[in-house]
């Protein structure tokens, strides 16, 4: 089954990048303290700075409000809509996967509407036009198909999805089941595949990058704690 | 060689963000540092036949060893929420100014040589061969960068363009394209103690001679003295406060305020520079050999405190790393730090910004000051780059806005700052900043400065300001030069101990 192989390579290939690139981005040292401040002075000040970064984009909201816009109904939506597919991967399905179901429905219109506003942009501001490489255009086309695909199968023509959970299902707990031979639940499918591959090595980086920005995950406290990486500490036993 | 000429942008109403015209600023390049200068720091003076694989092992290098390199290059998405926030581009246009696009000098080498994508897919993520072209745009347009992070306000990543090109002159340097004013200044900081290249001597003249001029003008004999052993503070401030207009006027200020706090305070010859141009090429080594000279000089004197003078870069090489880079703070329970560590007075902290200590002394009651001496000044205050966003005055986020300005206000009556945009994270670099304050870099130094201009001229216009106070020599002398070209007077620049010197009791 060409599906099951793909999706088996795919989770692979997603998981073993990520965990690389955490495991690289954890063993670079960063020497000196460069926190954009002001800064939280303390390590719960900085928990509390990258929820808001990473729940309400905070940074963003003060740069520019119609890519905040966007990007948080293409997030948000996101989340929601990754929230429902929950239900394909539990049996049974958990209680809040069943309350979020409804949500998760119209947030892909969210989700949707934001990318295509994100797109939008890079057509039509002439700064965001001449920063867009070829991949930029391509990773919203992709995530929108995504998108208009999943909604398809939601709005217009359902596919059979108890057997595609039974897929689901099945490939988790290494017993491959047959997929329904569904042309756009293929297309989707096929597409979530090839995201699941580039994350790793793509601007997608993003989310784990962002857990890892010493500007924004330092505390400000360089004059009552001596800050010193491995490779620089060698330098103080020469004195 | 002359400076090409070039036409002063028009102040406006509002700080505009211009269209694109790309490629305007191409021609803007600042000399490059010679055999000598190279010798000194180490560095080839020109391109040896293996200068790419010498620039790819470079950058190999610095992405093992700095984090923000790595995350900062992979984690761009292009949103382009920076692209309107450089004063580079604000003023010039150039879109290579724009942080992304600086940002993406580097990023597509570092894509083609150190990413799968990039090496599969270059042209889909705009990934490039390293080529003499992009070494030289990056030798341009990295130093069209004053390294001052307002980029990083705004992104919802936190990159940072300032550690992008650090890391690019970084790779200069090791090719052998160093810059001529940095490297030069460099050399004489290791070499004679300052950056100004003034010996022991000429500078125990200097403070000698100004020592005389505060006694002709007040009648009290307030002294600057010179490698003072025992004395209980040292002073390590930019040595543009030894004989630059206007910056000797806050030197003068430090000295009256220790005069009457009855502070026993020195300066010395061998740590006669707070600034370091070390931050500037990201060269963490330079940076540290640097800072060691306040470090020994305090060890050697036998200080108990050591405070800075009014310099942005300074201030945060200061607070930011001086405890990382030489031990100087608290916290390090290594014999390096800990025979600082046993010197210093732990009362208070270390270092100390000029700013904080004035501001606490006035607070206390310790000096006296009376404001209406500065009647015939309206204030505003410009947030230097480095101050606002790399450091901290205080012990609460955010003090280095709000004690500047509470020092301010005390020894003044008229204040009023600039908009909210343009002040605190939001300031906008004067322009010189991070190795830009030389001559043949003057037409992006003057375009540079035009947000911060245009803020100013608002609230002259508005509020009839007539006094710019500002705590970095290198604003000081950008402004001092820049602002007479948008028809200003220079001498609307000035620090905030030169307000503090005016104001001051001595009796």
């Amino acid at each position: 089954m060409i599906y099951a192989g793909m999706f088996y390579i795919a989770a692979f290939l997603l998981v073993a990048g990520l965990v690389y690139k955490i495991f690289d981005y954890s063993r670079t040292p960063a020497p000196l303290k460069i926190p954009t401040t002001p800064a939280p002075t303390t390590q719960t000040g900085v928990v509390y700075r990258m929820a808001k970064e990473v729940v309400l984009f905070e940074s963003l909201f003060k740069s520019n409000k119609w890519i905040w816009v966007f990007g948080w109904l293409f997030h948000f939506g996101l989340f929601l809509v990754l929230a429902r597919h929950l239900r394909y991967f539990t049996q049974p399905v958990w209680f809040w996967v069943d309350i979020v179901q409804p949500f998760g429905k119209y947030a892909s219109l969210m989700m949707v509407a934001g990318l295509a506003g994100l797109l939008a942009r890079r057509f039509v501001v002439d700064r965001v036009r001449y920063i867009s490489t070829p991949s930029d255009y391509l990773m919203l086309v992709l995530l929108i198909a995504i998108g208009l695909s999943g909604m398809m199968m939601t709005f217009v023509a359902h596919t059979d999805i108890i057997s595609l959970k039974e897929f689901f299902m099945g490939l988790m707990y290494f017993d491959v089941q047959p997929l329904p031979q569904d042309p756009i639940l293929m297309v989707h499918l096929a597409l979530v595949a090839t995201l699941m591959v580039i994350f790793p090595i793509s601007k997608l980086l993003h989310a784990p990058g962002l857990f890892f920005s010493p500007t924004r995950n330092q505390a400000d406290n360089p004059r009552e704690h001596r800050h010193v990486a491995a490779w620089a500490a060698r330098l103080d036993q020469n004195n | 060689m002359a400076a090409a000429e070039f036409d002063i942008p028009e102040i406006k109403d509002e700080i505009e963000i211009p269209k694109l015209r790309e490629g305007v600023m191409a021609h803007a390049k600042s000399f490059i540092a010679g055999k000598p200068v190279q010798d000194f720091m180490g560095y080839p003076h020109e391109l040896g036949e293996d200068w790419k694989e010498r620039a790819i092992d470079k950058m190999g290098d610095l992405l093992g060893k700095y984090r923000s390199l790595k995350v900062f290059l992979d984690a761009c998405v292009h949103c382009g929420a920076c692209t309107d926030k450089c004063h580079y581009y604000l003023g010039t246009s150039d879109p290579k100014n724009m942080p992304v696009a600086r940002q993406d000098l580097m990023r597509q080498v570092y894509r083609r040589y150190f990413t799968t994508a990039g090496k599969l897919f270059p042209k889909l993520v705009g990934a490039k061969d390293l080529t003499k072209e992009i070494l030289d745009d990056w030798y341009s347009y990295y130093h069209q960068c004053s390294e001052c992070r307002r980029c990083s306000v705004f992104c919802p990543y936190g990159i940072d363009t300032a550690e992008i090109t650090m890391a690019g002159r970084e790779i200069l340097n090791h090719v052998g394209m160093g810059q001529k004013y940095s490297n030069e200044i460099l050399g004489k900081v290791q070499k004679i103690g300052n950056n100004l290249g003034l010996p022991g001597p000429a500078l125990e003249d200097t403070l000698e001679g100004l020592a005389e001029d505060i006694e002709a003008d007040t009648g009290v004999p307030v002294k600057l003295p010179l490698d003072v052993k025992g004395a209980e503070v040292l002073l390590v401030t930019p040595s543009a406060d030894f004989f630059s207009e206007p910056h000797v006027e806050s030197l003068i200020g430090y000295a009256k305020v220790f005069h009457a706090a009855g502070i026993n305070w020195t300066l010395s010859s061998h740590a006669s520079e707070a600034g370091n141009f070390g931050l500037f090429n990201g060269n963490y080594e330079t940076m540290r050999k640097v800072a060691m000279r306040i470090r020994d000089a305090a060890l050697e004197l036998g200080v108990k405190r050591i405070v800075v003078g009014e310099c942005g870069h300074a201030w945060r090489v200061a607070y930011s790393f001086w405890n990382t880079l030489t031990g100087i703070g608290y916290g390090g329970n290594d014999p390096f730090s800990i025979e600082l560590q046993k010197q210093l007075d732990p009362t208070y902290p270390q270092p100390q910004h000029i700013c904080e200590l004035t501001n606490d002394l006035i607070k206390s009651g310790k000096i006296k000051v009376d404001p209406s001496l500065n009647d015939d000044l309206v204030v505003t205050y410009h947030d230097s780059c480095n101050v606002a966003r790399a450091s901290r005055m205080g012990t609460e986020p955010g003090g280095q806005f709000t004690i500047p300005r509470e020092l301010i206000k005390s020894v003044v009556n008229n204040f009023h700052n600039m908009a909210d945009d343009t002040i605190y994270e939001s300031t906008f670099c004067c322009g010189g900043g991070g190795g830009l304050l030389t001559d043949d870099l003057m037409e992006v130094r003057v375009k540079g400065a035009l947000p911060r201009v245009t803020a100013l001229n608002n609230v002259v216009k508005e509020h009839q300001v007539n006094f710019m106070a500002t705590i970095c020599a290198i604003c000081k002398a950008q402004f001092t030069k820049v602002l007479p070209k948008y028809g200003f007077d220079m001498s609307m620049v000035g620090g905030v101990h030169q307000l503090v010197s005016k104001a001051i009791k001595l009796d």
